[in-house]
C-alpha cells in the first residue's frame, strides 16, 4: 500500500489513486505517422525497472493528475509534486 | 492419558468452571483454558482426521502453528469452521465439533485411504484423474469434494458485526514477549507514539513458561512490571488478542483484533481489522518449534516439546503420564525437567546428538531421567494414540534396539524464527549455519517510501534463542529505531536477562539417518496435508526441483497453517534429495495473512446494503411505491417497467409502449450523465472529444455526438447542448457519466493542460424528466408555461429553451429517443418529485403513464437507435453502426480518428449494423445469438457471420424485431440468416433496414 503525495491532499493511500502509466512520449501528430507507429504509440507502454516518472490520478480524492518519480523495484518515491492549494 | 493436574496452571482460574460440548459429549474446563487445553484435560487426545488419508490426528502445538486441531464452533448464524483449538478461548456452553471425518471421529470410512496410501503418492490426483476429460467434472470432482475439504461453510448469515480501525503511529511493535516489551518501554520513554500488539491474550510469550531471570527477578515479574508501567503512559497503546496479518509497502500493516469469544448468543462486535501506517515497525514474533520427522510422528500424542510444557505450566494439564522426549537440542530438556518435577514419568530422553553437556546430563540424571544419546525413534507404536516408541540408533537404518511404553512423545527439532512478516514486503533471509535456521538478513530490509528500511526484527525472531540475547536485542533494536525517528541517541538502561549457554543443535531432518523407504513413507512432514518424507523425495525424483513447484505438487505447506511446522523439514528433505544445500533450495514465498482471518473482518461494515451503495434518483421512492420493477443500471436502479394490478411484466411493457405512442408517457431519465464543459477553449476541446464538430453548434441548439477511445472504438454517445459561446452541456449514457468525466479530465490534465477548459459533473444536480408522445406538448402547456414557446417554430426539434413550467425553473430539450414528439426537461434535483407529481396531475386527461427502461429500449430499437453496451462492446467503431454521418471528415484530428484510418477498420468484411425480422414474427431471437453460414473453420467450429445485439417483441409493429451486427450486412438486404439455438433448432431471420418504424420522422416533427 504505497503512500502517495497528492499535491492538494498530501500523503494518501494508494487505493485512492489510479495508476496512469509512465510519462511517455507526447501524442504524435496523427496525420504524420504510419499505422504501425500509431499502434505502437497506443500499445507499447514502456515498463522499465528502476526510477520512473509516472502519472497518477487522485480518482477517489480531488481528481488531480500529477507526476511522481518512483523506483519500480524498491517502491521508493524519489520525487513528489510541489504542494498546491 | 492426558489429564488435569491437581495444581498449577498460570492462565487458568480453577474457581470458574466452564462446561462445553465436544461432538455431543459434555466436558469441563476452566476459565482461561483454550479449547485445546480443555480437550487435553479431558483426555481427548484425538481431535480430527487428516485431509487425505483420514488418519487420526491429535493436538501437536499450543499456539497459532497448530495444524491438526481445527474445529467447527458455534451453530447457525454463529457457526465458524476451521477454528484452531489452540488459539480459541473456551467459554461456558461452547459447542464444538471435530472436522473432516465421516461418519464419526472414532470410526472413519475414509481412513481406508491410509491403507492404500502406497497408491496415493504425491501428485496422485494430477496423475490419475486426467482422463477421460469429462469424468473430472461429472464423476471425480464431486466425489473428491465430498470426501475432502476442511470444515463446512456456514449456511446462515453471520449475525455478528465487524469493523475497521485506522491508526498512524511512530512505532509499531509486533509481539509482546520480552524483546517487544523492552523495545516498547524504551520507545515510550523517548516520547514516540507506540502501538504494541500481541496475538495471545497474555503478555510475555514463551518467557511465561520457560522461567528466566531478569535483573535478579523472575521473568514473569519483570513482564508484569513492564506492562504495568507502560499502561500508565499516554503515548502507548497495548493490545492483546491482536494478530499482525500482513506487512505492505510504505509501512502499512494489517492487524486483526479479536474482541469477543463468540459466547454471546446475540449480535456483537466480534472482530476488528486495523489498518496501521507505522513510520517504523519492530517484528518481535519469536520462533516456532520444529517437529522431528520419524515414522508414526503423526499419531495423536506426539506433540511439540514446547507445547507439552505450555499445557503443563499455563493450564495445569499433563499431556501424558509417561512422556518420552525426542530431541536434537537442549531446549527439550526443559520439558523433561518440568514433567518430572510435576510428578509425571519421563522414561527417557532420546537425543540424536552423540553427547550432551555434562551439566545438563547431571541435572537430568539426578532427577532419574535416562538420556539415550545418538539414538532416534524408529517408529511410534499405537493405532489411534501413542502406545510406545521403538528406539534405534540415529546412525542406522531403524533396527529396533528397545521399545519403551509411553502415552506421549514430546519432540523438538529446534526452532525456526517467525520471519513471515519480515518477508511479506521483500525482506530477505539468510541461513544461520550455527542454529540451522533461516533468519532475517538485516542488510536487506523492506524499504519504506523514502528508500530506507521501514521494518526491523528483534529477539528470537531475529535468530536469538537465549533469553540474555533476546532481551538485549530488543533494547538494541529499539535504540536504532529511536535514533532513526528522533535523530537522537536515546539513553536506555538495558536490563539484563541471565541464562547459561546451550550446546549446539544437531541438524536432524528425519530420523534415523538411514531410514528405510518403509519408514519414510510413514514419516510425516506436513500433518495437515498428509505429506510424507517419501512424497517429497518422489517429487524430487520426478524433477520438481524448485521448492515452489514441489510445494504445489505435493501440497506441502499449503492450507490453513501454510507450513508453519512443515516447511523447514520439507525443504531439508528436498535439498537432501537434490543434493544441494538448504539455502540453495530456498524457501517458498511468505504471503499475508500470517494466520487466516475471517471474511467478516475483511468485509467490515461493507456488507448488505453498504456493500455497494445504490445511487437513487429524486423519483426513486415514488417509483418504488408505484409498481416499479427494479433493474440495476450502472450504480443506479431504474424501473424496468411499472406493473399494474395482475399484469405480467410483458403486458406492462407493451401497455407502456402503446400508450406512449398513442397518448403520452413520462420517464425518469435522471440517470443520464450531465457534464458541463466551460471555458474559452471548450469548443476546441469538444471537437477533439467528439467525432463530430461541436464548435459550429449554435447556442440554443442540440447535437447528437459520439465519443471514441484512442483505439477508435465507440465509447459513449449523447446529446450536446450549447448553452453559451463558451459553455456546453454534454449528456452521457447512464453508466458513462463518471467514466466520461474522468476521460475528459485525463485529456485536459495530461495532454492539453494549457487549454482553458473546466469540466463539472452535474449528473446529480439536475433531474431529467422526459415527456413523450403525441400529447406531450399539450400536457406541458397544461402544466403552465412561463417564458417558453413550445410551438414547433418556437422550440424546434434539436433545440432547447430555458424558462418555467408550473413555476419550476427548467431547461427543456426537444430531443427524442423514441421517435415521438418528446421533451426532456431538466429541473433542479430537489424540485424533481414536485415536477413529476404536477406532470401526472396535468397529464391525467392526456392519459399519461410512466414507462420504464424496457419500453424505452423497445421504442429506440423500433427506430434503429443504438444503445452503448448493446450495439457496442469495445470492438465496434461508429462506422460499423452506420453512423458515418456523425463523423467529421473536415476535422484534422479527434480522439479515435487516426485509429479508424487503419486498414482493417475500413475492411469490407466488418460486422455492420442491420435489422432482422424473424420469418415467424412471433419468435423473438435470443439476445446475443450468432448467425452461421453453414461452413466450418479449420478447428471444426462453425463459421459465425453475425450476432444479435438487441432483440424485442415490438407491440407497435406486432412482431419481433432485432438489431444485429452482420458481416458486410448492409449489402445483404433480404438475405435469410440461420441462428442455431441451444436446443439444436434453427431460427431463420431476414436482414432488413435497422429503422423499423417511421423512417421519415413524421411522429417527432410535429
Amino acid at each position: 500500500m504505497l503512500l502517495i503525495n497528492c499535491p492538494f491532499c498530501k500523503e494518501r493511500n494508494e487505493t485512492e489513486f489510479v495508476y496512469g502509466g509512465p510519462v511517455g512520449v507526447d501524442r504524435p501528430d496523427p496525420n504524420a505517422v504510419a499505422d504501425q507507429e500509431w499502434v505502437d504509440f497506443l500499445t507499447l507502454v514502456p515498463n522499465p525497472t528502476g526510477p520512473v516518472f509516472e502519472k497518477w490520478w487522485h480518482a477517489r480524492g480531488c481528481g488531480e493528475w500529477f507526476v511522481i518519480c518512483r523506483d519500480t523495484v524498491t517502491h521508493e518515491i524519489l520525487e513528489s509534486p510541489d504542494e498546491k492549494s | 492419558m492426558s489429564s488435569r493436574l491437581s495444581t498449577g496452571g498460570k492462565l487458568i482460574d480453577r474457581s470458574l468452571s466452564k462446561e462445553f460440548m465436544f461432538n455431543g459429549r459434555r466436558l469441563k474446563g476452566f476459565e482461561g483454558d483454550t479449547l485445546a487445553s480443555a480437550l487435553l484435560a479431558n483426555d481427548q487426545v484425538m481431535v480430527g482426521r487428516s485431509f487425505k488419508y483420514h488418519r487420526p490426528r491429535g493436538i501437536v502445538a499450543s499456539g497459532s502453528e497448530e495444524p491438526n486441531a481445527l474445529m467447527e464452533t458455534g451453530s447457525g448464524s454463529k457457526l465458524e469452521p476451521n477454528q484452531r483449538a489452540t488459539t480459541t478461548k473456551l467459554f461456558d456452553g461452547m459447542r464444538v465439533k471435530s472436522q473432516n471425518h465421516w461418519p464419526t471421529l472414532e470410526f472413519d470410512l475414509g481412513a481406508i485411504n491410509s491403507t492404500f496410501s502406497k497408491f496415493f503418492p504425491a501428485g496422485f490426483y494430477y496423475k490419475t484423474f486426467i482422463h477421460p476429460r469429462f469424468a473430472w467434472k461429472y464423476l471425480f470432482e464431486p466425489i473428491i469434494r465430498k470426501a475432502a475439504g476442511l470444515g463446512n461453510a456456514p449456511k446462515e448469515k453471520d449475525c455478528d458485526t465487524y469493523e475497521y480501525f485506522y491508526a498512524h503511529v511512530d512505532l509499531l511493535i509486533i509481539g509482546g514477549g520480552i524483546a517487544g516489551l523492552a523495545a516498547a518501554s524504551s520507545a515510550v520513554k523517548s516520547g514516540l507514539k507506540v502501538l504494541i500488539v500481541e496475538q495471545n491474550d497474555y503478555w510475555g510469550g514463551r518467557a511465561i513458561v520457560d522461567e528466566i531471570n531478569i535483573e535478579n527477578g523472575s521473568g514473569s515479574d519483570w513482564i508484569y512490571q513492564q506492562v504495568k508501567s507502560l499502561s500508565n503512559e499516554k503515548n502507548v497503546n497495548l493490545r492483546l488478542n491482536m494478530m499482525a496479518a500482513g506487512v505492505y509497502d510504505h509501512g502499512y500493516v494489517l492487524l486483526h483484533e479479536t474482541l469477543t469469544d463468540g459466547s454471546n448468543k446475540k449480535m456483537e462486535l466480534r472482530q476488528r481489522l486495523w489498518r496501521v501506517r507505522a513510520k517504523q515497525t519492530i517484528v518481535a514474533t519469536g520462533a516456532i518449534e520444529r517437529p522431528l520427522a520419524f515414522a508414526g510422528n503423526d499419531l495423536p500424542g506426539v506433540m511439540l516439546a514446547s507445547a507439552v510444557r505450555d499445557y503443563l505450566v499455563n493450564f495445569g494439564v499433563s499431556c501424558g503420564d509417561r512422556t518420552v522426549i525426542v530431541t536434537n537440542n537442549d531446549d527439550a530438556y526443559r520439558t523433561a525437567i518440568l514433567m518430572k518435577n510435576a510428578g509425571l514419568e519421563v522414561p527417557c530422553i532420546i537425543d540424536a546428538r552423540p553427547s550432551v553437556s555434562e551439566s545438563l546430563s547431571k541435572q537430568v540424571q539426578s532427577l532419574g531421567i535416562k538420556i539415550l544419546t545418538g539414538k532416534a525413534v524408529s517408529t511410534v507404536t499405537g493405532s489411534k494414540r501413542v502406545e510406545g516408541v521403538a528406539i534405534c540408533s540415529h546412525a542406522g537404518s531403524g533396527e529396533v534396539l528397545e521399545t519403551v511404553a509411553c502415552d506421549c512423545v514430546a519432540m523438538s527439532g529446534g526452532w525456526s524464527p517467525v520471519v513471515h512478516l519480515w518477508s511479506h514486503c521483500g525482506g530477505k533471509l539468510e541461513w544461520d549455519k550455527k542454529n540451522y535456521m533461516f533468519k532475517p538478513d538485516l542488510t536487506s530490509a523492506p524499504l519504506g517510501a523514502n528508500g530506507e528500511g521501514m521494518l526491523t526484527v528483534a529477539g528470537t525472531a531475529n535468530g536469538f534463542l537465549i533469553s540474555r540475547d533476546v532481551l538485549s536485542d530488543g533494547y538494541t533494536k529499539s535504540k536504532e529505531i529511536i535514533k532513526a525517528l528522533t535523530g537522537k541517541v536515546p539513553k536506555i538502561s538495558m536490563e539484563k536477562a541471565h541464562s547459561g549457554d546451550e550446546s549446539e543443535i544437531l541438524p536432524v531432518w528425519f530420523m534415523p539417518q538411514g531410514a528405510t523407504r518403509k519408514l519414510k513413507s510413514k514419516t510425516w512432514l506436513d500433518f495437515q496435508n498428509d505429506v510424507k518424507v517419501s512424497d517429497v523425495e518422489l517429487a524430487a525424483q520426478e524433477g520438481f526441483e524448485s521448492v515452489e513447484h514441489t510445494k504445489r505438487y505435493t501440497t506441502l505447506g499449503m492450507a490453513t497453517d501454510q507450513g508453519k511446522l512443515s516447511n523447514i523439514n520439507g525443504l531439508a528433505v528436498l535439498s537432501n534429495s537434490l543434493n544441494v544445500s538448504i539455502p540453495d533450495v530456498g524457501t517458498t514465498t511468505f504471503r499475508p495473512p500470517f494466520q487466516p482471518i475471517s471474511l467478516g473482518a475483511i468485509a467490515g461494515e461493507a456488507r448488505h446494503e453498504l456493500f455497494k451503495p445504490i445511487r437513487k434518483t429524486s423519483i426513486h421512492n415514488w417509483i418504488n411505491a408505484n409498481g416499479g420493477v427494479w433493474e440495476p443500471v450502472a450504480d443506479w436502479r431504474r424501473p424496468f417497467c411499472f406493473q399494474r394490478n395482475g399484469e405480467s411484466i410483458k403486458e406492462a411493457v407493451e401497455r407502456e409502449i402503446v400508450n406512449t405512442r398513442t397518448n403520452c408517457g413520462i420517464l425518469d431519465a435522471s440517470t443520464l450523465g450531465k457534464i458541463l464543459v466551460k471555458g474559452p477553449d471548450a469548443a476546441r476541446f469538444l471537437d477533439m472529444i467528439y467525432t463530430n464538430v461541436m464548435s459550429n453548434l449554435k447556442v440554443g441548439k442540440c447535437r447528437y455526438g459520439l465519443m471514441c477511445s484512442e483505439n477508435g472504438f465507440l465509447s459513449d454517445d449523447g446529446v450536446v447542448a450549447r448553452l453559451s459561446d463558451d459553455s456546453y452541456l454534454c449528456h452521457t449514457t447512464s453508466g458513462g457519466s463518471d467514466r466520461i468525466h474522468a476521460h475528459m479530465e485525463e485529456w485536459l490534465q495530461t495532454e492539453w493542460w494549457d487549454w482553458k477548459v473546466y469540466t463539472l459533473n452535474l449528473t446529480e444536480q439536475f433531474s431529467q424528466i422526459a415527456i413523450v408522445g403525441p400529447k406531450a406538448r399539450q400536457l406541458i402547456e397544461k402544466m403552465g408555461v412561463d417564458g417558453l414557446d413550445l410551438s414547433p417554430e418556437g422550440l424546434p426539434f434539436m433545440g432547447f429553451s430555458e424558462g418555467f413550467i408550473a413555476g419550476i425553473s427548467v431547461r427543456i430539450f426537444r430531443i427524442s429517443f423514441s421517435g415521438e414528439l418528446s421533451y426532456e426537461i431538466a429541473v433542479p434535483a430537489l424540485k424533481a418529485q414536485e415536477f413529476w407529481d404536477l406532470a401526472l396531475i396535468s397529464g391525467e386527461e392526456f392519459e399519461v403513464m410512466p414507462y420504464g427502461t424496457e419500453a424505452l429500449h423497445v421504442m429506440r430499437a423500433e427506430k434503429g437507435f443504438i444503445m452503448i453496451g448493446d450495439e457496442t462492446d469495445g470492438t465496434v467503431i461508429p462506422q460499423d453502426l452506420g453512423l458515418d454521418w456523425a463523423i467529421s471528415k473536415k476535422k484534422e484530428d479527434f480522439i479515435g480518428k487516426r485509429a479508424q484510418m487503419r486498414s482493417f477498420m475500413k475492411s469490407e468484411n466488418r460486422w455492420k449494423l442491420v435489422g432482422l425480422k424473424t420469418i415467424d414474427p412471433s419468435v423473438v431471437l435470443p439476445d446475443g445469438c450468432y448467425a452461421v453460414d453453414g461452413e466450418s473453420n479449420s478447428y471444426g467450429h462453425k463459421n459465425m457471420i453475425g450476432r444479435v445485439t438487441s432483440s424485442y417483441f415490438s407491440p407497435t409493429l406486432e412482431r419481433s424485431i432485432a438489431l444485429a451486427l452482420v458481416e458486410n450486412g448492409p449489402d445483404r438486404m433480404n438475405e435469410i440468416l440461420n441462428f442455431p439455438n441451444l436446443d439444436g433448432s434453427v431460427t431463420k431471420a431476414a436482414i432488413c433496414d435497422p429503422v423499423f418504424f417511421d423512417k421519415e420522422g413524421k411522429n417527432q416533427n410535429v
